[in-house]
């Protein structure tokens, strides 16, 4: 533990002392070293049939080890892969800020980069209470540097402030969980007295309290309001990895928290259920009348968790009524979707950083025709798009099918209450599906295809390799699990037979599953071939070029006779107003008026959530303390006053024995 | 097996030749013959092509990818006791998302053209799909619920043994996917194919630029939507009858009078008003909630006091 935390100081040092230009090889080597020695551990756990436990020293009285079970391990690959290829992209995002930044400014992100890495791997491995509390800490801080790198923005430096308070909210409510659990029991804080306390109390009070502590860093909705400003404030490997992994930390807590739980599972299960269900369909409609593509993004990952917490409360309701089909499929898609949320999410936050870097606009309303630029930045983005729709043959395809699977099969089993529970799994998923579908379909169009909006796009041209070298691994990724999904049933076995051993129903859907490479492979077979014969076909023929058809109206002008993303938007921003605020601003028509003079047109759009939750509570807030502040009047005979009264009052108490 | 997507396909090359005779006849013209729009398609892929200069590749890519997705969706498809070609628990689920796949890049190069009114059809056909999606998936929900399967074959051919009341569930879900079917075709009385006003069309609105052979993919891709739907609908009617003779006969039977009453409906029916459409899109995911209650009903989940 001390050699760790020698070595740990030392790996500053250096990196502080370094030039800027040197920083990104030595932290590539320690990040290298580090990703090794815990691959290594994970590799050993999942290989293992017990769970792998090193003993790391005495800490406040308590042995501190590292514990790897199978969720462990899977976790730790997950997180690996995304910050790796979050660090092989920053080489080229973060060039344009060489001379912009001082040394020190990127020593502290390098820094944090490290810490934030070995803070989540402490995360997932550690079971003791105040360590585990202090790598959560530690992790949360980690992050809140990365997120104001660019922190001469005032938008960027409230975003963080935002991400950092509400984060120790969370910590409150992780503390005084383990707190009442430790108390009750007798037993040291940490995981392991939460299996005595769920044996013996009441489960679901603290459950929730744990939710409530780990679901703001998931982002459920209505806990989400930190992630639609944080995401776009950080820089985008940040936001790749932040959307990747770290709120997957907010998952990975409520999953370690039902591993102890054996009681009461129909509740949690569906109240798992019903709270993603609102956070998927919410989170993906917010996302569609965003401007800005990368809190776009933010929402998504909100709609995602929700998918996410719809496999695990599937599974959770499985293990409550023992039915093992219902149980395994749920926590595979759960799982096997947390693993594909980090690959598409991350690859649609690096090219969205391809994006800005190039147009410096994060505002979709400007961009257009960004395809005919950035040829390999659009086919990423459209590749990413098309998964994170759960579109086949891709990977996100897969595991929505898990989840699909598991509720059809199982539609009959339990009672009409039951029933109706997996039908509104269904509907859930399947409305997800279509919104996420129109979402995309809009993102993508709206930025890559059609004429460009404005002059943002003038100078736009392909980034340079670094910045393409980690989509080239993380699509590979993407199309393999699509099309062979075969390859992570055995992975996905391991991680599910914590929670319920008998995983026979992945191997019963084996034939599912091949049934899907055979038809996918034809699916993309049956494509190439078809762009062959069309090659042939037109080869001798007059290929002509012209413009649009504009429907015969020739004075169309092309910036601006195309659909936008507020038009695009506009049927599901009017249908879910109470969401999403919508409010127009214009002035109708008069009847009288035949020659209308010109005319303005705005739209807004809010977050109903956040202004309920957050704004207008601190709002009212501050009100009330400017009204305090009559006080502070600035002139030191007040302030002398004040001591004389406050003294005069303390004589009075003591006196009258008040005190 | 290789018969189902072999008659299937001839099916949809005259599908659409039958319901424009159809409105014809019904209109008092004599009709082109049904093999007509056949023969568009032929020329058509003999043709040349026009690009808009702004489209991109995505815009040549799209047309392959779309008439794939459909081609995919075909060999998803059972015909009474003759298995489909993929066949496996849950096939229905990537039945529905391969035809979505293709719809993505259909609406993706519809807004490649940069044109507004590309953009409104393609909007609204991400909209309209969204709203049906729903529908679809409850219908098949309420099969799985009653026949304790999860593929389209096992369903089909389960469907009708348990109880007789089946009769009831499949004839709402024929209802149900008649008019799902007009909705994922852009027919009558969401999107009228024979409007002349652009502001008002979603499917024909989105191929305004398409030309040759691309437009020939596209256009015999409807034609074998229109067919799967035709053959979803004969699963469900499909008394059980074992001769092979007979069920061919009878399933050419169903899709005939499929086309005739898509036809006739085009023929006597308005479109709806363009605001209206969602709300009628959403009935029909309430009528199949209607049906899932039924089966609960069916199978005891729902205790009715008598």
């Amino acid at each position: 533990m001390l050699f760790l935390l020698f070595s740990l100081v030392l790996i500053g040092f250096i990196i502080f002392l370094t030039p800027a230009k040197y920083q990104l090889w030595l932290t590539l080597l320690t990040e290298i070293a580090i990703m090794l020695f815990s691959g290594m551990l994970a590799y050993r756990a999942y290989s293992a049939q017990e769970t792998v436990k090193i003993f790391v020293s005495d800490f406040n009285g308590a042995e501190v080890y590292l514990v790897i079970d199978k969720i462990s391990s899977f976790f730790i690959a997950v997180v690996n892969l995304i910050v790796f290829m979050g660090l092989i992209y920053s080489k080229g995002y973060l060039q344009p800020y060489q001379n912009k930044k001082s040394k020190t400014e990127f020593g502290l992100h390098h820094f944090s980069f490290i810490l934030l890495h070995l803070s989540m791997l402490f995360v997932l491995t550690l079971r003791e209470g105040v360590s585990f509390l202090i790598a959560w800490e530690v992790m949360s801080v980690a992050t809140f540097f990365l997120v104001i790198f660019e922190s001469e923005i005032q938008s960027t430096i409230k975003a963080g402030i935002q991400f950092i308070i509400q984060m120790h909210i969370a910590f409150v409510f992780i503390i005084v969980a383990f707190l009442i659990a430790s108390i009750t029991t007798g037993e040291p804080i940490g995981f392991e007295s939460l299996e005595n306390y769920f044996r013996t109390q009441p489960v679901f009070p603290l459950f929730l309290l744990f939710f409530a502590g780990f679901g703001i860093k998931a982002g459920f909705i209505p806990l989400h309001t930190w992630l639609p400003h944080a995401h776009p404030a950080a820089p985008s490997h940040i936001s790749g990895i932040m959307s990747g992994v770290i709120i997957k930390m907010g998952i990975y807590g409520i999953v370690r928290v039902l591993t102890f739980i054996h009681t009461d599972l129909y509740s949690i299960g569906l109240f798992l259920l019903i709270i993603s269900f609102i956070s998927g369909i919410l989170g993906v409609t917010l996302a569609i009348v965003q401007h800005d593509f990368k809190k776009l993004l933010a929402y998504h990952s909100i709609e995602n968790i929700g998918i996410i917490g719809m496999g695990i409360g599937v599974g959770v309701i499985g293990l409550a009524i023992e039915n093992p089909t219902l149980a395994v499929l749920g926590f595979a898609g759960g799982f096997l979707h947390i693993l594909n949320h980090a690959l598409f999410k991350s690859l649609l936050f690096f090219t969205a950083g391809n994006i800005y870097s190039q147009t410096h606009t994060r505002n979709i309303e400007k961009l257009g025709g960004l395809i005919k630029k950035m040829p390999t930045t659009a086919f990423f983005f459209l590749l990413g798009s098309v998964a994170i729709s759960g579109l086949p043959p891709f990977n996100g395809f897969i595991s929505e099918f898990l989840i699909y699977v598991g509720l059809f099969k199982e539609l009959h089993t339990g009672d009409l209450s039951l029933s109706l529970v997996l039908l509104g799994g269904i509907v859930g998923l399947v409305l997800i599906g279509g919104l996420a579908l129109y979402c995309f379909t809009k993102v993508f169009s709206i930025i890559f295809l059609g004429n460009p909006r404005s002059n943002k796009t003038e100078h736009a041209r392909e980034v340079e390799g670094s910045m393409l070298f980690p989509k080239y691994i993380i699509g590979f990724f993407i199309v393999f699990i699509g099309v062979l999904p075969v390859f992570v049933l055995k992975p996905l076995a391991g991680v599910v037979s914590v929670f319920t051993p008998d995983v026979s129903a992945l191997t019963d859907i084996a034939p599912s599953i091949q049934g899907i490479s055979v038809s996918l492979g034809v699916f993309v077979l049956l494509i190439a071939a078809l762009w062959f014969i069309r090659k042939l076909a037109t080869k001798n023929k007059t290929i002509e070029t012209g413009p649009t058809w504009g429907c015969a109206y020739t004075g169309a002008k092309p910036a601006v006779h195309q659909y936008t993303s507020t038009s695009y938007a506009d049927y599901i921003s009017n249908l879910a107003k109470y969401i999403t605020g919508n409010r127009k601003h214009y002035k109708p028509i008069g009847k009288d008026e035949l020659f209308p003079e010109p005319r303005t047109f705005e739209t807004h759009t809010t977050d109903i959530f956040e202004d309920y939750m957050v704004t207008k509570p601190t709002g009212k807030l501050l009100q009330f303390l400017e009204k305090i502040a009559v006080f502070q009047t600035g002139n030191l005979q007040h302030y002398l006053l004040y001591a004389i009264v406050f003294m005069a009052l303390i004589l009075l108490l003591t006196i009258s024995n008040l005190l | 097996m290789i018969l189902n997507p072999l008659v299937i396909i001839l099916v949809s090359l005259v599908f659409p030749g039958v319901i424009a005779l159809t409105k014809a006849r019904i209109a008092g013209r004599k009709g082109a013959s049904v093999l007509q729009p056949f023969f568009d398609n032929i020329r058509l892929f003999r043709k040349g092509n026009v690009f808009s200069t702004t489209t991109s590749w995505i815009f040549q890519a799209a047309p392959v990818v779309y008439f794939s997705t459909v081609f995919m969706a075909l060999l998803f498809i059972p015909l009474g006791k003759q298995p489909a070609i993929f066949s496996f628990e849950g096939d229905f689920v990537l039945f529905a998302y391969l035809l979505a796949f293709g719809k993505f890049m259909m609406i993706a190069a519809a807004m490649d053209t940069g044109s507004g009114f590309e953009g409104m059809g393609a909007n609204r056909e991400a909209f309209y799909s969204l709203l049906v999606e729903p529908a679809f998936f409850i219908v098949v929900a309420s099969m799985a619920l009653l026949t304790n399967h999860t593929s389209f074959y096992d369903l089909f051919n389960n469907l009708h043994i348990e109880s007789q009341l089946s009769y009831l569930i499949a004839i709402l879900s024929v209802y149900i996917f008649l008019w799902i079917a007009m909705v994922e075709n852009s027919r009558l009385p969401v999107d009228d194919p024979k409007t002349h006003l652009e502001l008002t069309m979603v499917h024909e609105v989105m191929v305004l630029d398409f030309s040759g052979f691309d437009l020939a993919l596209i256009q015999l891709a409807n034609g074998l939507k229109f067919a799967i739907y035709g053959s979803l609908i004969f699963n469900f009617v499909l008394p059980m009858q074992n001769y092979f003779a007979a069920q061919l006969v009878i399933f050419f039977v169903v899709e005939f009078i499929f086309a005739i009453s898509v036809g006739a409906l085009e023929s006597f029916r308005a479109r709806n008003k363009m605001a209206k459409n969602a709300q009628w899109i959403i009935s029909l995911t309430a009528l199949a909630i209607l049906g899932f209650l039924s089966v609960l009903i069916i199978t005891g989940k729902i205790i009715l006091l008598n």
